[in-house]
């Protein structure tokens, strides 16, 4: 009998770490077989690839600085705002709103989540878009477009589409993720704690920011890296309203482009093998990003944990 | 999209015939597996329905894989599909090398369209350097002298002219750019033809119906798009003028005019992109899609079901390449395509 479960055990462990395994063994697949389809690419243009900011399929020219700027300005916009978005969203619904709203507020936000990119796309292009080229886009172009310093990140023609619009639609996008997971750990905080701190006459913000954020704040960033990882690589919703323009510009009024949209436009009528091999080698580019922003992100954490560690 | 969708309910009526097809074929006696076919989108509404009708009256079943004409050319050279389509024809040399026959199967027309608030629709004119010196961003306002001086009696806005293109590689933005390309020599050196280029200017819309959507939201912008698209979602359109010097509209007439001028007798394997025909009439922005069919194939049996398909399609399915806002070959071209397929496809 307990040989048995000694087996049982021992073959437990195995499945699970070949899961475990599995996953690395996908991304190193994943990984590496970009990189050999993208090696055209990589050899012609060396590291022009990935600073030039030429597209040009007539000339055989590659560059991917201009998705990768877009990439990543886009999906900055969309943490800017979802992540205060969420975390109030997430806040309201443990410990604010009445219970019997929580229910239904929940999973509203969960069905937001499950709605397909492309829907979201539509809705960019078709009602969000045209709001922005007729309400939001004058009034920065008048209020916003003349201060010093952010003042050129918002002058531009008012065509409603570009990375301002794309940025905006994205953070829509990623706000049920990182608010569903916020949720989940903020009930997860012991009630005597929280209990504690209205008892010595804290207010809701000083318990958020001193109780709630500290005691779950591995998971809150664990949930803003999953909704930058969705924001990096979403594809139709930005291809809808990002403008897919291989053109660079300060202003976030701009059409631009994105890794993933390019790959997305473009991988159909790649008829030469230098094309196709850039388009790979944009597809390995965006495995890169989101390694390098995910790295330095989990860095920080860490640094920050050992802070505050020392401080207590 | 529109147009996809119109062509639904057709690929569903194949698929219903599908039980009943075998027995009273004449056509595809040979084979009775199916025909399978890859590439272009541009044709894929009226070849779904060519496939449709043929089946309904005893033909061999047509699969075809709407993939992009790149895709098409590089399945057919593979041998994985039966026939591939183009909008792009293949030189003579490309073809000699991987064996294959070329000939053209359907013709469309591309039309700039326009979103000026005010304006009515095929009011406004103009000429190829004007639309290539628009895409350049050289002409930038629509009261520009260049476009007021085309247009008396038009009132023109002050506004930038936001352009919008195609942003995924495409049969049309190809067609489009050759002819930009050979009407200004600065749009050749510069941006070139090809089914993307390096726009200079605007934002990129995915397919014709992103192109179509983008023009109609933005006020006092541009694109092109094909001219089901102008007709479906009844957008504002600009006259071009031909080479003749005439200022034409997007029309079945005029896109048939410039099929007929077209020089298809000299055209080697039919590798001639028909932009900017010679007629008096002739619309200068036009797109052809061409099949490509291996000379010797594996499979003779399907490759002849095959032809008698497009030998269908040319001379009994020209009206329905019409109501889906094609425009039907010219009769002499017609035979020139039959003359060379019985003497290049064995």
């Amino acid at each position: 009998m307990r040989k048995s479960g000694v087996g049982a055990d021992r073959t437990f462990q195995w499945i699970t770490a070949g899961a475990a395994w599995l996953v690395l063994l996908l991304l190193g697949g994943v990984a590496v077989s970009m990189a050999w389809g993208g090696r055209l690419a990589f050899e012609t243009f060396g590291w022009q690839f990935v600073t030039g900011r030429n597209w040009d399929v007539v000339a055989g020219k590659f560059g991917a600085f201009v998705p990768i700027y877009g990439t990543l300005v886009t999906s900055a916009i969309a943490l800017i705002i979802a992540v205060p978005v969420s975390i109030g969203i997430a806040l309201f619904l443990t410990d604010i709103a009445p219970r019997w709203s929580r229910g239904p507020i929940a999973i509203a936000i969960e069905l937001l989540a499950a709605i397909p990119s492309i829907i979201y796309g539509m809705w960019g292009l078709f009602i969000f878009a045209p709001f922005m080229a007729a309400h939001v886009e004058p009034w920065l172009n008048a209020h916003v477009a003349n201060k010093a310093l952010i003042g050129p990140l918002f002058s531009g023609p008012p065509i409603g589409i570009g990375m301002l619009t794309a940025g905006i639609v994205l953070g829509i996008m990623v706000i049920p993720f990182i608010a569903s997971v916020a949720r989940e750990v903020f009930s997860a905080v012991p009630a005597p704690l929280k209990e504690s701190a209205v008892a010595l006459g804290s207010t809701r913000w000083e318990i958020l920011s001193r109780v709630t954020l500290p005691y779950t704040r591995s998971a809150v960033i664990g949930a803003i890296f999953l909704g930058l990882g969705r924001a990096l690589g979403e594809t139709m919703a930005v291809t809808f309203v990002l403008g897919n323009a291989h053109d660079l510009s300060l202003s976030l009024l701009m059409p631009s482009n994105s890794i993933a949209a390019a790959i997305a436009n473009e991988f159909t009528e790649a008829d030469t093998e230098l094309y196709r091999s850039s388009l790979i080698a944009l597809g390995f580019l965006l495995f890169a990003v989101t390694f390098v922003v995910l790295t330095i992100a989990k860095l920080l954490l860490l640094r920050m944990n050992r802070q505050l560690g020392r401080t207590h | 999209m529109n147009r996809m969708l119109s062509a639904l309910p057709l690929a569903a009526l194949l698929a219903a015939c599908n039980s009943n097809s075998g027995n009273q074929s004449t056509a595809g006696q040979a084979s009775g597996a199916q025909v399978t076919g890859a590439g272009s989108s541009f044709v894929y509404p009226v070849l779904s329905a060519w496939a449709a009708d043929y089946e309904k009256q005893g033909g061999t079943s047509i699969n075809y894989q709407s993939i992009g004409s790149g895709a098409g050319i590089s399945q057919v050279k593979a041998g994985t599909v039966d026939f591939g389509a183009t909008d792009q024809p293949l030189p003579s040399d490309d073809l000699a090398k991987s064996n294959l026959a070329q000939f053209p199967i359907v013709i469309g027309g591309i039309v700039a369209v326009v979103n000026i608030p005010g304006l009515e629709a095929g009011k406004l004119k103009l000429t190829g350097p004007l639309l290539a010196d628009i895409y350049s961003g050289k002409v930038k306002s629509w009261n520009d002298p260049v476009i007021t001086k085309l247009n008396p009696g038009v009132t023109l806005p002050g506004a930038n002219i936001a352009v919008v293109h195609r942003s995924d590689g495409s049969g049309t933005t190809f067609n489009f750019t050759h002819y930009l390309a050979q009407v200004s020599a600065a749009w050749k050196s510069g941006p070139g033809e090809g089914k993307t280029v390096n726009w200079p200017t605007g934002v990129g819309g995915k397919g014709n119906e992103g192109v179509a959507g983008y023009v109609k939201q933005i006020p006092n912008s541009i694109g092109y798009v094909e001219y089901a698209y102008v007709i479906q979602n009844k957008m504002s359109y600009a006259q071009v003028q031909n080479s003749a010097g005439t200022f034409v509209s997007p029309n079945a007439e005029s896109f048939s005019a410039a099929a007929e001028s077209a020089d298809w007798k000299n055209a080697k394997d039919f590798n001639l992109v028909m932009t900017n025909a010679p007629g008096k009439n002739a619309y200068p922005i036009t797109a052809t899609t061409f099949i490509l069919m291996p000379k010797q194939p594996k499979d003779k049996a399907k490759s002849d079901a095959a032809l008698a398909f497009f030998k269908y399609a040319l001379e009994k399915g020209q009206d329905q390449a019409k109501k889906l806002d094609y425009v039907p070959l010219p009769v002499a071209l017609v035979q020139q395509v039959e003359s060379y397929v019985s003497a290049n496809v064995k």
